[in-house]
């Protein structure tokens, strides 16, 4: 090729594109299937979740592993500790429904790629499916009914409670 | 351009930034299943929450912490450069630059992260 220049490649005006009209309807863009558009929205949901994922998960690891005594201090009144604070519960949540749908769909799409056989890939994503709902919904559950100052059979404040519990 | 054996993608950087994040994003999906699961102890009793807990105290996950953080980070940064790559102008010229720059980035952060998580376990370790 000795042309450089990008315009000198360009079709001439009145000239139709390659192929043009001889590309199976299916292929095409334009019109709206309806799993094309499933298929769309999923693609912009990968983007959106993955950059909200990257403030809330480093958010996540630099509280729980770089501040303070760092992994040491996890434990069961550090968890109440934070689950106090109403930001936290949503960060949580937020955490958690993003990165489940965000990894699931990911998870989807591997399993399309490599199990060729329909009904291997339709085992693997019922299983996929089944363990996202699950684990949704339970790690939902926890954040919302946690109960951080529990009490020993006679009455008494469990050691194991954060310091705020004496005042309540 | 320099002169390249084979195709444009295969054997190259695209396809091995391609596989590093598949792997990542696969194995941070199931640390994430178990994490849920070990977390929604604190719903049966605080003693349970903090043995099980206490296992990512140990020598060993200490390692694979670290393991875990290089892969979410790799994953992180990979995934903004896909993003720029699909949404910025000049994302599919720079796309091998941008992937020389995560892995900058990669090191610097692992660097940092793996001396401080090291530091923190050192100084609360009580020994075997
Ligand atoms: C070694 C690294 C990690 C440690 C030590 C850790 C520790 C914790 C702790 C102590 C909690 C309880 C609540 C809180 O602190 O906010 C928690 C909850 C949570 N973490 Fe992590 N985490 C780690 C990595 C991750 C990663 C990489 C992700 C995301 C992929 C993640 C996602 C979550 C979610 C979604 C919850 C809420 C669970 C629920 O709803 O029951 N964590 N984590
Ligand atoms: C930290 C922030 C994150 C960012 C910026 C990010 C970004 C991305 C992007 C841009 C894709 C490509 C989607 C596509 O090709 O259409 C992707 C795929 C994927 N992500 Fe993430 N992600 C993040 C966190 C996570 C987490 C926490 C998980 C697991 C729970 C995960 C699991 C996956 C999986 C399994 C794939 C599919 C890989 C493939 O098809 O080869 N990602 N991510």
């Amino acid at each position: 090729m000795t042309t450089t220049k990008s315009d000198a490649l360009l079709p001439a005006q009145g000239i139709e594109a390659p192929r043009s009209g001889r590309i199976d309807p299916k292929y095409l863009r334009s019109g709206s299937s309806k799993s094309g558009s499933f298929e769309m929205a999923a693609w912009v949901f990968m983007r959106v979740s993955g950059a909200a994922l990257v403030v809330l998960i480093f958010v996540h690891l630099a509280v729980n592993l770089l501040v303070g005594e760092g992994i040491h201090q996890i434990d069961f009144g550090f968890v109440a500790g934070k689950w106090a604070n109403p930001v936290w519960q949503f960060w949580d949540l937020a955490m958690l429904w993003l990165a489940m749908l965000h990894g699931g769909n990911g998870m989807r799409t591997i399993i399309n790629d490599y199990a060729e056989k329909d009904s291997t890939r339709m085992w693997l994503k019922s299983i996929l499916y089944l363990s996202v709902i699950v684990i949704i919904v339970l790690g939902t559950m926890v954040i919302f009914t946690f109960e951080p100052c529990l009490l020993d059979n006679s009455g008494q404040l469990l050691e194991s409670s954060p310091s705020f519990c004496q005042n309540v | 351009m320099t002169q390249t054996k084979g195709t444009l993608y295969k054997g190259r950087e695209g396809m091995w930034s391609w596989v590093g994040h598949r792997i990542t994003g696969v194995g941070i999906f199931f640390f994430l299943l178990v994490h849920v699961l070990d977390t929604s102890l604190v719903r049966v009793s605080p003693e349970a929450y903090d043995a099980v807990i206490g296992a990512y105290k140990n020598p060993i996950m200490i390692v694979g912490e670290i393991g875990l953080v290089g892969a979410i980070v790799f994953h992180a940064f990979n995934g903004l450069r896909i993003i720029l790559v699909d949404f910025w102008s000049q994302g599919t010229r720079y796309h091998r630059q941008m992937l020389w720059t995560v892995m900058g980035l990669w090191v610097i952060t692992m660097i940092g992260f793996t001396v401080r998580h090291l530091m923190l376990f050192f100084e609360g370790w009580g020994g075997f």
